[in-house]
């Protein structure tokens, strides 16, 4: 059925990828977990497809820029396959900064390549000592005439290793946590001293390239930097409020993919003489999970709704749809397995991996203790 | 804040009139506002952010005893009786449960029994919202054989013989509503009262609950909201106070996680409770099928506008342990929002076969 939150342009989209991520993702969801290899077939289908354009306006080689048109392609693709669609999310975390804070200038220099997916972005915020609380990171950026001087690590890094273009956080004026943190974009081709060191042994997201990201004195021209210096920790934050609700579209995704199985499963599992599909326990539990996965479809369209209208009300959204879309992933995934029994329990099925997957969305992009903090705070103010 | 005894969902009800809200879902030809679901969802919630039990007193009349009206009812039943309910100057309830019948409201016994231009109705109805003051009762009874299609939908006067509502029944919470049995004594019903076609009486109670699931859910919003407002009232009241300009940090120590941690829940679910609400009723608008998405929004919003208001009355101890303290009525009122209207364990039922159809 058409979804009347949609416009043409989103159900158009939402109908092409998701013939797309059904014919030509599924099939590869499971190699992409069990190899852990980044997959670069996806990332080709990606810009065949012209799917890197969708969170770019028009005047950089994107579609319409909405976010609601994003997030429902990134919710399509996470069914079939959590990996793959976090690599269009992440082109965009990577790219909001420059969108956000960048001038006209940088925004040409950078955008186009992206929004063609020639160039993969990525977004380097959290260190090994700086994860929830980014206002303690250590990584300095040092003024030296025309150019910056970065020196320290980021980690947890999504695309860190495959990127090509990384918009990194680092303190320009040390002792003065958030207030002192700036923005550049680190061009990777051109950056000797910068090594990336691919993190693997993941428990889901298993394809997704993680990184740690070693800064050794890379020079970074003083024209890359976005914004004014110590306008960094606000354009983290205003880049967090825009992404969330793709990682909640993510969870999402992953969500329903598990719901779907569950159902199918349901209605061919014969035990006691008849489908496990008329047994009314099993019935209440995909109520449940259908409940709670469509009040987050609602949180994530909402909230992606407010960022096309501009509205000033979006971090709050945006943390509400991310905490609720990832506790609602972990949960219906781990009733699926529970549906499946012992084969939700293997590898020859997919609800495993989706609740492996899961898992992640309650941490990336602030945890949802974070999202908790973000929006008490919204309550308790004023 | 409405009080347990006190009879005043007429007065009530006509204030909604005079203001121009009691027939937000009847056609303008008819004295209604024609407002659409999603106004009427908004009107809800914001009435029971305030008072619970005023708002299932309005969510009733509004919805399920004027809107079969507007859909099966024919020209004259509709002229006769609507503007009367749109107006405020009449009262309307809604009779389908029994004693005997409640999640299988198929099964219900009370007869009506044809006599010539009229029917003859004997039997008891239950849990009436407005019951004994309403003016004007939409009543389902058995016309034909066992089963669903053996029931049929009339329109009952209260004034008339026969006609007799209990005492209001004592309740945990909706303490200001009543809510009563309804004796139906050999009370003659012209056979124009009839809503819809003999037998047709069970898709009239069907088509008004899923329309009448959308006031549910837009009244669990607003006590869910009343209790997430009454313990930030709380909280600011003991000096719990972020300026508006306060890092994560300061957040941080501002605010104690055992405070903030369920405080974003309660916001979460509320959220999510009014985006399911509101979903359901521009489906509705817009004509298209929305039976499933009416029960996913009940079944969302009640359940969180128990736990929030559970954990509300938990942010605002010990005060919360007085009777009269908001996060204390909204608890009580709460829960009500889990069984009428379909149990929630019937929503599960109603949303897996549709799961399951497709």
């Amino acid at each position: 059925m058409v979804d009347i939150r949609l416009n043409e342009e989103q159900l158009m989209v939402q109908g092409s990828v998701r013939e797309l991520a059904r014919g030509r993702i599924a099939p590869r969801a499971a190699e992409i977990d069990e190899t852990e290899e980044f997959p670069w077939d996806v990332v080709q289908l990606f810009r065949q497809q012209d799917l890197f354009a969708l969170p770019f306006p028009p005047e950089y080689g994107g579609l319409s820029g909405s976010a609601l048109t994003l997030n429902v392609a990134i919710e399509e693709i996470a069914k079939v396959c959590a990996t793959s669609a976090l690599i269009l999310a992440v082109q965009a975390l990577g790219s909001y900064p420059i969108m956000l804070a960048g001038t006209d200038a940088q925004r040409e220099r950078w955008l186009p390549d992206l929004a063609s997916g020639r160039k993969l972005a990525a977004y380097a915020l959290t260190e090994p000592g700086a994860g929830s609380d980014p206002g303690g990171m250590v990584t300095r950026a040092i003024r030296r005439g025309d150019d910056y001087v970065l020196r320290g690590s980021k980690i947890w890094i999504t695309d860190g290793g495959v990127a090509d273009t990384i918009t990194v956080f680092a303190s320009t004026e040390p002792g003065t946590r958030s207030r002192g943190i700036s923005a550049f974009v680190v061009d990777v081709k051109s950056s000797p001293g910068l090594t990336a060191t691919t993190i693997h042994g993941k428990l889901g997201i298993r394809g997704s390239n993680t990184a740690e990201l070693h800064f050794d004195d890379v020079v970074v021209p003083a024209a890359n930097r976005l914004g004014e210096e110590g306008e960094g920790f606000r354009i983290a934050m205003r880049v967090l409020d825009r992404s969330r609700p793709g990682v909640a579209a993510q969870a999402l995704g992953i969500a329903q993919g598990a719901l779907d199985y569950a159902v199918g499963y349901a209605r061919e599992r014969q035990q006691f003489g008849k489908a496990i599909a008329e047994f009314q326990g099993l019935q209440f539990m995909l109520a449940d999970m259908e409940a709670q996965t469509a009040a987050a479809r609602a949180l994530v369209y909402h909230a992606s709704a407010l960022i096309d209208q501009k509205s000033p009300d979006v971090g709050h959204a945006a943390a509400i749809c991310k905490l609720f879309a990832g506790d609602t992933a972990m949960r219906v995934t781990t009733d699926a397995v529970q549906i499946l029994g012992g084969y939700g329990y293997v590898r020859e099925y997919p609800v495993e991996r989706m609740m492996r997957d899961a898992k992640i969305t309650q941490i990336y992009e602030g945890t949802n203790q974070i999202q908790r903090v973000v929006i008490a705070r919204d309550l308790l103010t004023g | 804040m409405a009080r347990g005894g006190v009879r005043h969902a007429g007065e009530l009800i006509a204030e909604a009139g005079r203001r121009g809200l009691a027939g937000l879902l009847t056609p303008a030809a008819l004295g209604g506002q024609d407002a659409g679901h999603v106004t009427f969802a908004r009107a809800v919630e914001a009435v029971a952010r305030e008072c619970a039990s005023s708002a299932v007193i309005y969510d009733v009349h509004v919805s399920v005893a004027s809107e079969p009206f507007a859909l099966f009812g024919g020209e004259e039943l509709k002229r006769r009786y609507l503007p009367r309910l749109a107006s405020g100057e009449w009262l309307g309830a809604f009779a389908l449960s029994e004693p005997g019948s409640g999640s299988d409201a198929a099964s219900l016994v009370t007869r009506a029994v044809r006599e010539g231009d009229e029917y003859v109705l004997d039997g008891t109805k239950m849990w009436i919202t407005n019951g004994g003051e309403a003016d004007l009762y939409v009543v389902m009874a058995r016309t034909g054989g066992p089963g669903a299609r053996g029931i049929s939908a009339f329109l009952v006067e209260s004034s008339w013989p026969g006609v007799r509502p209990s005492r209001p029944l004592r309740k945990l919470g909706l303490r200001g509503s009543s809510t009563a049995e309804l004796v139906l004594e050999g009370v003659r019903v012209p056979a124009d009262n009839r809503l819809g076609e003999e037998g047709a009486g069970f898709r009239v109670a069907m088509s008004a609950l899923d329309s009448g699931r959308i006031g549910i859910s837009a009244q669990a919003t607003g006590i869910a909201q009343g209790a997430l407002d009454a313990s930030l009232a709380h909280l600011r009241a003991r000096g719990v106070e972020i300026s508006e300009e306060a890092s994560l940090d300061e957040a941080l120590a501002a605010a104690a996680p055992a405070v903030s941690v369920p405080l974003a829940q309660m916001a979460a679910q509320v959220a999510a409770a009014r985006a399911v609400t509101v979903h359901a009723a521009e489906l509705c608008d817009r004509g298209v099928p929305f039976t499933r998405e009416a029960a996913i929004a009940k079944l969302v919003s009640t359940d969180a506008c128990v736990a929030v208001a559970h954990a509300a009355v938990e942010i605002c101890a010990p005060a919360s342990h007085g009777d009269a303290h908001p996060a204390a009525i909204r608890l009580r009122d709460a829960k009500a929002c889990q069984i009428y209207e379909g149990t929630n364990q019937i929503q599960r039922l109603v949303i897996a076969r549709e799961l399951l159809r497709a």
